[in-house]
């Protein structure tokens, strides 16, 4: 298999979150960056794994400035072999599929991966944009992946289950916890990726339709209500008559 | 006009799909227009939808349309959306409409808002609609600048509405392409509210000490009617099955109302919970970090507050 496998750069779940004076940004100054947990886990190890059944090749792909390639590195560790970066700053999911899809388009990869969502912003958008600009399948949230020849057998998560869908190479999939097992890059693996190729190239023109203009803290919460642990009837009457949830 | 695809599953619509309407018809008086719904595939009484504001029920029928692929929806949502003129075209933020979304906003060249919560306002013709971000530790405001704009609804954002009348049905006219994606089975619980959209949700975590322990846990959700989740450890040992995971790597929910019990409420929990209306966290240190993120608190052992909580709920359930 031919495999791409988009990853995205998101902060730390345990980050503390701020924002520039006028609240129209992040203040990305305190936040330790990684790699979107579904790209790393899931998505790019699931990719390699085909790989060493059946052969082919892993390519990740970025949509970022320079300071995202610690965490290209870390997916070269993990055993990617080559890695492509186009140069820009990403504010709308539109903007990153597009520039992805104008690499892939003369590509023909077999599989396009990436994670369900990113979780920042969780919006789970980037698959169904490349596929639609490349006009192929789109199989969301797969927890499970098996090839045979060209057909992939896939469970995607559904609400309150799973759905098991067949679907022919090429495709685009993004991947859910379960699809495989996250990896923890060796030394050698580190040392390797040193010297992979990490090929930078320039955006192309695309605008940005939808763009967030500002950021606030959500309302703060009131502290909590400590109710007797003797007294489950107290607990009651507060969800019903202040809470009014039941 | 406002455009909303109302999901239904085997010819039924779901809650979800109500909340979908009612945002709809907000989101039309917000910029001045009509709702209208999109209805793809057999349906029963779609004009009932016209209850919760929708003027007129499109509906497309066609072979191809019994099972989700995203590319035919995609190609027929768009196509609907270019005839009938859509200005905003809305999704619920579900397995169907996460993959829907992006495809839909590259078709038709459209900004996109994924998980909004709240209703958009326009101000001096600046289209901004507001989501969650960052685990729920920011709200952000985005604008949308496209003539063409696609949002998904996040499930229970949003009280269904029914004050209006049935609304007239009326066959739209478009071409169903045939998809690359075939559905061999479709395994989901039966009888359960499934998590995402369940409005009560009980749920255990590592504190309940084994799976053999999970009757008290089954007892409370059946009084309440709620859905069962549980904490990443307890479905990575196996005790509970995958679907019930809920926090980061799970499914992220935001009931009315959240029980959490023997969680100790990790950050990456809270990350797929705290958007909950109300929590409620029973656990028998003071210490859990939940606490800080609950409404109320019950610092106890749970094998003997929840069975009295329980006990507490019948006595209630007995007398509304």
């Amino acid at each position: 298999m031919k495999s791409l496998v988009c990853v995205s750069k998101t902060p730390d779940t345990t980050s503390k979150i701020s924002f520039t004076n006028d609240q129209s940004a992040l203040d990305t100054g305190n936040i330790q960056f990684i790699m979107n947990p579904y790209d790393e886990w899931y998505a790019l190890v699931r990719a390699l794994e085909l790989q060493e059944a059946q052969g082919g090749s892993v390519t990740l792909i970025n949509v970022g400035p320079a300071a995202n390639d610690a965490i290209i590195r870390k997916g070269l560790a993990i055993g990617a072999e080559k890695a492509i970066r186009i140069e820009a700053d990403p504010q709308s999911a539109l903007f990153v599929a597009k520039q992805i899809a104008g690499h892939a388009k003369a590509e023909n990869y077999d599989i396009i991966f990436l994670g369900k969502e990113t979780i920042d912003y969780n919006g789970s958008e980037v698959g169904g944009m490349i596929a639609e600009l490349l006009d192929l399948p789109f199989i969301s949230y797969a927890s499970h992946l098996e090839m045979n020849g060209n057909t992939a057998t896939i469970h995607r998560d559904i609400e309150g289950g799973t759905e098991v869908v067949e679907v022919e190479t090429p495709f685009v999939v993004s991947a859910a916890k379960g699809l495989a097992e996250q990896r923890i890059p060796n030394m050698r693996g580190i040392m390797m990726a040193k010297s992979k190729p990490l090929q930078v190239i320039q955006p192309a023109e695309a605008g940005d339709l939808a763009v967030a203009v500002h950021f606030e803290a959500p309302p703060p919460k009131k502290a909590v209500t400590l109710v007797d642990p003797e007294n489950m009837e107290e607990l009651v009457r507060l969800l019903h008559e202040e809470a009014k949830v039941i | 006009m406002v455009l909303v695809f109302a999901e239904s599953q085997k010819g039924q619509f779901k809650k979800s799909a109500f909340e979908a309407v009612t945002y709809g018809a907000k989101t039309a008086l917000a910029i001045g227009t009509e709702c209208h719904v999109l209805v793809l595939g057999k349906a029963d009484d779609p004009g009932s939808l016209g209850t919760y504001g929708a003027k007129k029920i499109h509906q497309i029928e066609g072979a191809g349309l019994e099972e989700f692929d995203s590319q035919v929806f995609g190609t027929v949502i768009a196509a609907a959306a270019i005839k009938l003129s859509a200005e905003v075209v809305i999704l619920n933020h579900s397995a169907k409409g996460k993959a829907l979304i992006g495809r839909l906003a590259a078709r038709l060249d459209a900004g996109s808002v994924a998980g909004v919560n709240a209703v958009p306002t326009v101000e001096n013709g600046a289209f901004k609609v507001k989501k969650n971000v960052f685990s729920g530790k920011a709200i952000a405001t985005y604008q949308i600048k496209s003539d063409v704009k696609v949002l998904s609804l996040m499930g229970n954002a949003i009280r269904p509405e029914a004050s209006g009348s049935a609304a007239p049905v009326e066959k739209l006219d478009v071409a169903v392409p045939s998809g690359r994606v075939k559905v061999k089975s479709v395994n989901t619980v039966e009888g359960t509210v499934p998590l995402p959209e369940a409005e009560l949700v009980v749920s255990a975590g590592r504190g309940m000490k084994g799976p053999e322990n999970w009757g008290i846990i089954e007892e409370l959700a059946g009084v309440l009617g709620a859905t069962t989740a549980c904490s990443r450890p307890v479905a990575d040992s196996g005790w509970r099955p995958h679907h019930e995971h809920v926090g980061q790597t799970g499914i992220a929910i935001r009931p009315n109302l959240y029980i959490a019990i023997g969680i100790s409420g990790a950050i990456q929990h809270l990350a797929g919970v705290n958007s909950s209306k109300k929590i409620v966290v029973i656990n028998k240190d003071p210490e859990a970090p939940f606490f800080k993120a609950a409404d109320y608190g019950v610092v106890g052992d749970l094998f003997e507050v929840v069975p009295r909580l329980t006990e507490a709920l019948k006595a209630f359930k007995a007398n509304h």
